[in-house]
């Protein structure tokens, strides 16, 4: 289980340079909050298969630590076992830690190379978060950062309550069963993502999704716009250390929810906003917000492909780019709902549909739980 | 002892195509060229020669072309001929030597050491002949808050904006330093291309009243005429602090330019050189600049933005640092080749620093202060081509004033005398004979080619980029790359060199 340090580094880390994939993405959602293990999203993503290039595969399951749900569940990797004693050395000051164990995993030929993996349950210490006057979920963004910036070796990938983040460097499909996920995890919602980068970084905190705190994106695409939104979001206290569009992206999503507290309809209509041009055409009350959001944020729009899935609690949101220069499917049958990169990814897990459709450019599909997001 | 300085240009007259028609003798208002009765031929007096080309434009028969001198004093690379020509001149007068135009000396120029970037494979590049291509600006402050009427909708709290349809518009130039011609051109081609041109100090003439939703008045040190209608009638109003070609001195419209309508338009006497102070004398600091906005703000019920205008000297991001806390909605920065009517050389030529240096500076001090989205920024000095506009833009400017540019669109040659008064492209003049050789028709209908062809180029640029709207495009520094630059230029300018992955 410890990394292999004997080969010589020949191409730059993840970060240091910027490295634009292809992708695959898929997600599934139960919206009765029914709760399904991973076997079928493996299922789907295992079909795009040549979407990816085996350098980097990924998932996120919502609703999947009932037991725990009240906690925040932080997925590390650690390089060796220095960085993991001052990683908790660390969380010990700033949490306290409910419960913590090594991630349970499957050994798998293909997998290889892979760091120490550790997962801890925690809340954080209520007079250090007093102290530090920001409210609880800004602490918590605050210390991942921390660790992910400054502890040589240790990378925070998942830090959620009741959601997880699993990737590392393989195929998808040999990722997911790494992880057990189609034996040990049921949830009521799984996204999932293959890579094709174009440079071979072969680090693990690379794979996506890309999580932070309850939210999880997968991407396809590469974005035009990257250098402006990142030079934006960086001035309200986001650091952009991974380079990558998904990183960016859900930077952006979080400030405009979180911060700026939009729904998410309107930030669809900020990152991947009509043109003026339709926006004209449109009534008049929604020619007036559009118009205003433009205004307000004009350095948030997203140019270039993008085809994202946007994971919450309780929820899924397709978004395409404006001109819709990555393909994208959704489909339904009774309380379940797909999105996927091919229509192929769906039919594999469920051949008989009720409605498939392909979202137009800028037009966000949400599936939310039934009872609104109050599920098990 | 009398002072001769050689002709810089010699007038080249091909007699075997010279019909002596005396066209260009008519046309010259240095009285260059004359008809020798006795000979039967024209001859010229090249001494008098500015080099504005009029003449060999105007040549039916294409007669006449005007070459550098070959007359030289002794070459010295440190002694060039204009610098001892300058000191022959300054001996003989006593004066302060005068300019006109931008600095048209040898300095390194940014926009030519860029390039862009283009996509290919990995994502693609968008046809603008196909899909729309967006290059729609907004100009204001940006930071606003959230709020909601009771039933969530989203309530618009933007202060005031003004809407570009192409993010150029046309720099300050006063009725007075230019002619009523050039004026009306430029506010008619502001209106018809969706953009905005700029009164400078000379006020607001009354007959171009009718233009006020595309012009910008400006309030300058003088206070040439400012008044309470001029201020309403405007788009926008702004406050120029400082100028590119002469940071540090204010504006100086020579007496033979005041003509009876100038001196109506900027409430002030005719015929008497109109020198506006240095500063304003109501602001000697940060705080009195911010008195000022707020007044032009009250005066005119918050329903404008205010441009401040500043000149790029060393200093320029913490000045706009500065300028973007005290209530401006726009700050405006103006190279050091930026352009003039009249300055004095030694300024035009020493003084301020290159505007993509400056504007790189600036929108990152503002970045890293959490504060670019108070304002807009707007660059001038100079931009030449819709290249210049893309690459400003990506390093971080949201539209740019192009005021050489629009000039040369009207006819200008560059010959850089427009302080004599005497252009004899009806430009930079106030004799009603010359300003009646620009047609406010023809000019109009130029400057409108202009924006469109740069408009079409932009658009072009950006869908190479994979990009479709100019939003996207501002302050994307990974689009550009810096050829032949030093580790510290291309450190100012935030990019990398061209070669060097991401």
């Amino acid at each position: 289980m410890i990394l292999n340090d004997l080969e010589l580094k020949t191409s730059p880390a993840e970060g240091e340079v910027r490295i634009p994939s292809g992708c695959a993405i898929s997600a599934v959602i139960d919206r009765s909050g029914k709760r399904m293990t991973g076997e079928k999203i493996i299922r789907s993503i295992a079909t795009m298969h040549d979407r990816s290039n085996g350098l980097g595969g990924g998932f996120a399951g919502y609703g999947i630590y009932p037991d725990y749900k009240e906690y925040y569940a932080f997925h590390l990797f650690y390089n060796d076992f220095y960085s993991k004693k001052q990683t908790e050395d660390f969380l010990i000051q700033h949490f306290e830690i409910v419960y913590s164990s090594e991630m349970k995993t499957r050994k798998l030929k293909k997998i290889t190379n892979e760091p120490l993996i550790y997962r801890y349950f925690l809340y954080p210490l209520s007079k250090r978060l007093a102290n530090s006057l920001m409210d609880e979920e800004r602490y918590v963004v605050k210390c991942v950062n921390k660790i992910n910036a400054e502890i040589d070796g240790a990378f925070v990938f998942s830090s959620g309550k009741n959601m997880g983040v699993f990737k590392g460097v393989g195929y998808p499909e040999d990722i997911g069963k790494f992880y057990l996920l189609d034996e040990e995890y049921s949830g009521y919602s799984w996204t999932a993502h293959g890579r094709y980068p174009t440079n071979t970084p072969g680090w693990w905190g690379g794979a996506h999704p890309f999580g932070l705190l309850d939210y999880s994106v997968v991407h396809n695409g590469e974005i035009s716009s990257y250098d402006a939104n990142r030079r934006y979001i960086e001035t309200f206290g986001y650091k952009c250390s991974l380079q990558t569009d998904t990183e960016v992206i859900t930077y952006v999503i979080d400030f405009l929810i979180r911060v700026k507290k939009l729904t998410l309809q309107e930030v669809a209509k900020v990152i991947s906003a009509s043109f003026w041009s339709t926006i004209e055409d449109k009534p008049e009350e929604e020619r007036y917000e559009e118009t205003f959001l433009r205004k307000a944020f004009p350095s948030l729009l997203i140019t270039g492909p993008f085809s994202i899935i946007f994971g919450f609690t309780g929820g899924l949101m397709a978004l395409n780019d404006r001109l819709k220069l990555r393909s994208m499917v959704c489909a339904e049958k009774g309380d379940l709902a797909y999105i996927s990169s091919e229509e192929c990814g769906i039919r594999v897990i469920e051949p008989e549909l009720e409605r498939v459709f392909a979202p137009a450019g800028g037009q966000p599909v949400i599936y939310t739980l039934k009872d609104g997001g109050n599920r098990q | 002892m009398k002072t001769f300085i050689p002709a810089e240009y010699e007038v080249v007259r091909d007699f075997n195509l010279c019909t002596a028609c005396r066209l260009c003798e008519n046309q010259c208002a240095n009285g260059v060229h004359s008809y020798d009765e006795k000979r039967g031929v024209m001859v010229a007096d090249s001494l008098q020669c500015v080099n504005c080309h009029r003449c060999v434009c105007v040549c039916p028969t294409h007669a006449l072309k005007i070459a550098k001198s070959a007359d030289c004093y002794r070459p010295n690379e440190n002694w060039s001929s204009q610098t001892m020509n300058e000191v022959y001149r300054q001996a003989e007068t006593g004066g302060v030597l005068l300019s006109s135009m931008g600095n048209p000396g040898k300095y390194p120029v940014y926009f030519d050491k860029l390039l862009v970037n283009a996509s290919q494979v990995t994502n693609p590049p968008i046809d603008p002949l196909r899909e729309p291509m967006e290059t729609r600006v907004f100009l204001g402050k940006k930071d606003v808050e959230i709020k909601r009427d009771i039933s969530g909708r989203l309530i618009d709290t933007m202060p005031p904006q003004l809407n570009l349809k192409l993010p150029v518009m046309f720099s300050a130039m006063s009725y007075g330093s230019i002619s009523y011609n050039a004026h009306e051109a430029l506010a008619r081609a502001a209106e018809i291309c969706g953009t905005f041109y700029n009164t400078g100090e000379g006020g607001l003439h009354r007959d171009f009243y009718k233009y006020s939703k595309n012009t910008i008045v400006q309030v300058a040190s003088g206070r040439f005429g400012v008044h309470s209608e001029y201020l309403s009638a405007a788009a926008a109003i702004e406050i120029k602090m400082g100028q590119g070609a002469k940071p540090g001195i204010g504006g100086h419209l020579p007496g033979m330019k005041i003509s009876d309508d100038v001196s109506r338009t900027r409430m002030i006497p005719k015929g008497v050189d109109a020198i506006s102070p240095a500063p304003h004398h109501d602001i000697y600091s940060i705080e009195d600049l911010r008195q000022l906005i707020y007044t032009i703000k009250e005066a005119t019920d918050y329903s404008k933005p205010v441009i401040v205008k500043i000149a790029a000297v060393h200093n320029v991001a913490a000045i706009a640092s500065g300028v973007a806390r005290s209530g401006a909605d726009i700050i405006a920065i103006d190279g050091f080749r930026g352009g003039t009517g009249a300055s004095p050389t030694r300024i035009r030529d020493n003084v301020g620093i290159p505007v993509e240096l400056a504007l790189a500076q600036v929108d990152e001090r503002l970045r890293q202060e959490g504060i670019r989205d108070c304002v807009s920024i707007i660059v001038g000095g100079s931009v030449r081509s819709s290249a210049d506009v893309v690459k400003a833009v990506a390093l971080g400017a949201d539209a740019c004033y192009i005021g050489t540019a629009a000039l040369l669109a009207l006819g200008c040659h560059l010959c850089r005398s427009c302080h004599t008064g005497k252009c004899n492209w009806g430009i930079a003049t106030q004799r009603e004979d010359l300003v009646k050789r620009l047609n406010p028709d023809e000019g109009c209908k130029r400057l409108v080619n202009l924006l469109s062809a740069w408009n079409l180029e932009i658009q072009e640029m950006m869908g190479g980029m994979g990009i479709n709207s100019i939003e996207a495009l501002r302050g994307n520094r990974l689009m550009l790359r810096g050829v032949g630059l030093n580790e510290t230029e291309l450190r100012i300018l935030g990019v990398r060199h061209a070669g060097e992955n991401v």
